[in-house]
């Protein structure tokens, strides 16, 4: 007599912990900043040193558009943790090497 | 523009240093969160065997850009020119390549995961204490550079002394390990590749601008006292010091475009375990072949500024120049306030992220490779873990004293490549003839490595200045060129003690070797599937690769 030893999987995207979304959102705010520099704080050495191109403006809407694209993509096509699969691959490294936890 | 090559200060102001903590902050954080609540989300992007290839390609390339390439690179640049794009167009991407479509199947079908382990299988015991030994002494010797590097950012930002700035960059390193633990290190090592290419790619643009695009490049550089041509790549004899033209090209197409970068790429087990935690042997090969693309293009932002760097007179006048400083330079004369910080902090990243690797890939070596399994075996988990902690201490506090020995280089890229001439060299050199030869015995395998590195060590020291203060110029060899000699011995000498103490000792049996050496290994075992479209096939997207990268090359001859 076999028990039938299938669970029902139990998925759920990767969210905030999908590294992508942490990605964009630490660009996102970067961008953020440095537009909101590129802006107010466009002094005349920045002016000296950059041949008077605000390079904070710049990289910042770079890297806020950067992060945007990102974003679209983790929420477009999402990676999907299976929990189940999760621990029998657990299971599986345990047995072949002890783990160190941290 | 004249820059002022004296004493190198950052002027970071507030918004730099929050930007800065903020990265920390996102850093640790992750860590601290994914320990307090177990997080199966964290946990499949650390351990899970499904990841998309794409996910691993980016992971792969994060893993490989270190601030040790960054600083190293960027010094080349200033230093010698366009031959340092050899380290990428050659000595790079023709390896990721063979790995992806050679090497990644043999390891994926062989189960091993670990460059230990596959010398414990296919020789033995010794052999598997040689290498385990000779790694770890690596990674201390490496940690050294990562902690120099990091002292000199830590330096230049407050003025402090260099060893004391080295003793806080090691605390501060310390308390990352500590405090992040495994989920903050896989994190920030792909965060610290978005953040690095952020700054560096407005670096290069502002810095090309200045210097007057191309054409201005050239003009400056070659008005400057190079001894070779630093506007073109072949033969190369900046990067080498060779004074023959034929001999340069030799020495970095079989020093570096094989020895070293082989040995590298396909011994290099952190980055193969990126790739190897794909969801299939397919992907798992693409993993690192969808590297490569990035990985073509990124010396444009790193070699680049550092030739930027030296056209703008950051090197100009007499007195020895640190080429370390290409990038700081940069930093200092051409950021405002808020990319300064992106950058700082991107550094400070990468810096903390590969002496975090290197002190982990010790403390696993250490504490499982050659504590448990040779010293002290038996004891419960608990145990192994408070000799982790102990050794991570002990290996953290040598790094600073091997980054004392470091800081002598005024281009650590020459240092780099010295120690991977001693201890990647030999061992890929053992690696390659015991999977294809299967008559290979144990004995030759340890033998082999040891002379391989014995071999390279007397090249170093032979040599002007491979080895900074140590080395004694019996033979006029230098630079970097000194040092893909020492790879060739190594190999060679390897290669060589291998074959001869094979004829004299016993092999073992053909059927402990099955799936180590590539004849024993059933043809089922390696199949390529098939697959829908093009660019899903290993095969064809490598060719792809290599036609780019040869263009590249006569593009920018």
């Amino acid at each position: 007599m076999t028990a039938d030893t299938t669970t029902a999987p139990r998925k759920h995207t990767a969210g905030i912990f999908d590294v992508r979304n942490i990605i964009a959102v630490l660009m996102g705010i970067y961008g953020v900043v440095l537009i909101v520099m590129g802006v107010v704080n466009f002094s005349d050495t920045d002016k000296a040193k950059a041949d008077d191109i605000n390079l904070n403006l710049w990289s910042g809407l770079g890297m806020l558009i950067f992060a945007i694209l990102m974003a679209l993509w983790a929420y477009l096509r999402p990676i999907v943790v299976d929990e189940v699969q999760l621990e029998r691959d657990k299971a599986a490294a345990e047995m072949e090497r002890p783990s160190t936890s941290d | 523009m004249i820059m002022d090559s004296s004493t190198l200060r950052l002027d970071a102001g507030p918004v730099d240093y929050i930007l800065i903590a903020l990265y920390f902050v996102f850093v640790i954080g992750i860590g601290l969160v994914a320990r307090r609540q177990v997080s199966s989300s964290v946990d499949f992007f650390l351990s899970g065997r499904s990841l998309p290839a794409w996910i691993t390609g980016l992971a792969f390339i994060s893993a490989n850009l270190g601030a040790t390439e960054i600083m190293g690179m960027s010094a080349s640049g200033a230093q010698i020119g366009m031959a340092t794009f050899h380290y990428y167009w050659i000595g790079a991407i023709p390896a990721m390549l063979f790995l992806a479509v050679v090497m990644m199947p043999f390891y994926y079908g062989s189960g091993v995961r670990s460059v230990p382990e596959f010398m414990n299988r296919r020789f033995g015991p010794a052999a598997h204490l040689v290498n385990a030994i000779s790694f770890a002494i690596a990674q201390v010797l490496i940690a050294g550079i990562n902690l120099y590097l990091l002292a000199t950012i830590v330096n230049t930002l407050f003025g402090w002394s260099i060893w004391i700035s080295t003793i806080i960059a090691a605390i501060i390193v310390l308390s990352y390990i500590t405090l992040g633990g495994l989920s903050a290190a896989i994190y920030n090592e792909v965060l610290q590749f978005f953040v690095i290419v952020a700054a560096l790619l407005p670096l290069t643009l502002i810095a090309m601008h200045k210097i007057g695009g191309w054409d201005g490049l050239s003009h400056k550089l070659h008005s400057m006292n190079f001894a070779h041509d630093p506007m073109q790549s072949w033969p190369g004899q900046g990067l080498t010091g060779f004074g023959s033209a034929t001999l340069s090209v030799i020495g970095i197409v079989f020093g570096l475009g094989f020895v070293l970068s082989f040995g590298y790429w396909t011994t290099n087990f952190v980055e193969v375990q990126r790739a190897m935690v794909s969801k299939n042997m397919n992907s798992a090969r693409r993993a690192p072949i969808i590297g490569t693309f990035p990985k073509m293009f990124i010396p444009f932002i790193i070699i680049i500024p550092g030739m930027a760097a030296a056209g703008l007179g950051a090197f100009s006048g007499s007195g020895t120049h640190d080429y370390n400083n290409a990038l700081l330079f940069l930093m200092r004369d051409l950021l405002p306030n808020g990319l300064l910080g992106v950058a700082i902090a991107g550094m400070l990243a990468a810096f903390m992220a590969g002496m975090a690797a290197n002190i982990s890939a010790f403390n696993t070596v250490v504490s499982y490779d050659i504590w448990q399994t040779y010293v002290v075996k038996d004891k419960d988990d608990k145990y192994y873990l408070e000799f982790g902690r102990i050794a991570t201490v002990i290996a953290t506090i040598v790094a600073i004293g091997t980054s004392a020995f470091a800081s002598q280089y005024n281009n650590v890229m020459g240092y780099l490549q010295t120690l991977f001439g001693f201890f990647n060299a030999p061992l890929f050199a053992t690696f390659i003839l015991g999977m294809f030869w299967k008559k290979m015995t144990p004995a030759a395998g340890w033998t082999g490595l040891v002379a391989g590195t014995v071999g390279a060590v007397i090249v170093g020291i032979a040599s002007q200045d491979a080895l900074g203060g140590l080395s004694q110029g019996w033979v006029g060899l230098s630079g970097q060129g000194a040092s893909f000699v020492c790879a060739g011995a190594a190999f060679v000498v390897d290669i060589i003690v291998s074959v001869i103490v094979t004829g004299f000792t016993v092999p073992k049996p053909d059927s402990e070797l099955r799936g180590l050496v590539k004849s024993l290994t059933p043809k089922e075992d390696h199949a390529e599937e098939a697959v829908a479209h093009w660019w899903l096939s290993p095969v064809k997207l490598a060719g792809v690769s290599l036609v780019l990268v040869i263009i590249l090359n006569a593009v920018f001859h």
